[in-house]
């Protein structure tokens, strides 16, 4: 999994690309959501466009770092959600804890 | 990279086919199984979302199988077959662990385990397939069996949840 990270107006927008599964990419989110966190940003967007494969531990992952930003006060926002990740939230109703938004401006706006 | 051919044992029967995989437990060798799936589920005319979701369910089924199964030993193996008799596809995934209770498995749905970070590989399984069944053998090995009718189509998820 690859992430690049930049602040627009305060809110950290963390493009993720790849793969976010057990052994490999769930690890490295965590990381990235840590470093984000230790340098004073709470207010994050995670853009999933680029991710291709997530499976129950990238998932679980997603789920730890939702609560990990709420715990320090922060906001953790999903932007772009490929429709087969859309259907993992769904099916394990996660869509009703995440916000998600298709369009940046309006995810920005929202913080 | 190894052709997938040299790893993995394809058997063509009167009445269907086999193809038998057998890996040591290193989560990267999860994909290996998963393509394998996808592959032959689209082979046999299901469509791309359908192959995808019962990639997942293997994917799913190999890293329990690796982690919780085999605790990350890689002298231990997981050997997944899967057999296809017409639209019937049995997948079968055996490692040789411990076993464990599948009744003691929490139900992620469950408002109190909704923002666990794990339990949710099961579920996965039993979304995407037709039926799973786990069977433990007593000398050790657990076996995982989980079928699927592709003539239904995906059968995602969504239209059972």
């Amino acid at each position: 999994m690859k992430a690049t990270s930049r602040d627009v107006n305060g809110v950290e927008i963390i493009k993720l690309e790849g793969k976010i599964t057990i052994g490999s990419g769930d690890s490295q989110l965590r990381e990235v959501i840590g470093n984000a966190l230790n340098n004073g940003k709470n207010k994050i967007l995670l853009d999933m466009h680029g991710v291709t494969t997530i499976d129950s531990s990238g998932i679980g992952e997603l789920v730890g770092s939702y609560t990990t930003v709420t715990n320090r006060g922060g906001k953790l926002k999903l932007l772009h959600l490929p429709d087969k990740l859309n259907e993992l939230l769904h099916v394990t109703q996660l869509i009703t804890v995440f916000e998600v938004y298709e369009n940046e401006p309006e995810a920005l706006a929202s913080f | 990279m190894i052709p997938l051919q040299s790893l993995a044992i394809h058997t063509m029967e009167r009445d269907g086919e086999r193809i038998e995989i057998t890996i040591s437990s290193r989560f990267e060798n999860i994909e290996l199984v998963q393509v394998i799936a996808e592959h032959l589920c689209e082979n046999a005319g299901l469509d791309e979302d359908g192959s995808h979701w019962i990639g997942m369910a293997v994917r799913e089924a190999v890293a329990n199988a690796i982690k919780h199964g085999n605790k990350l030993d890689t002298r231990k193996k997981v050997n997944a077959t899967f057999d296809l008799r017409g639209p019937e596809l049995e997948i079968r995934i055996k490692d040789e662990g411990e076993g464990f209770d599948p009744e003691k498995v929490s139900d992620p749905l469950n408002p109190q385990n909704l923002m666990k970070t794990s339990g949710r590989g099961i579920f996965y399984m039993k979304t995407f397939m037709d039926h799973i069944e786990y069977s433990f053998n007593n000398g050790g090995g657990t076996m995982l069996l989980m079928t699927k009718n592709l003539a239904k189509g995906s059968g995602i998820a969504s239209s059972k949840a």
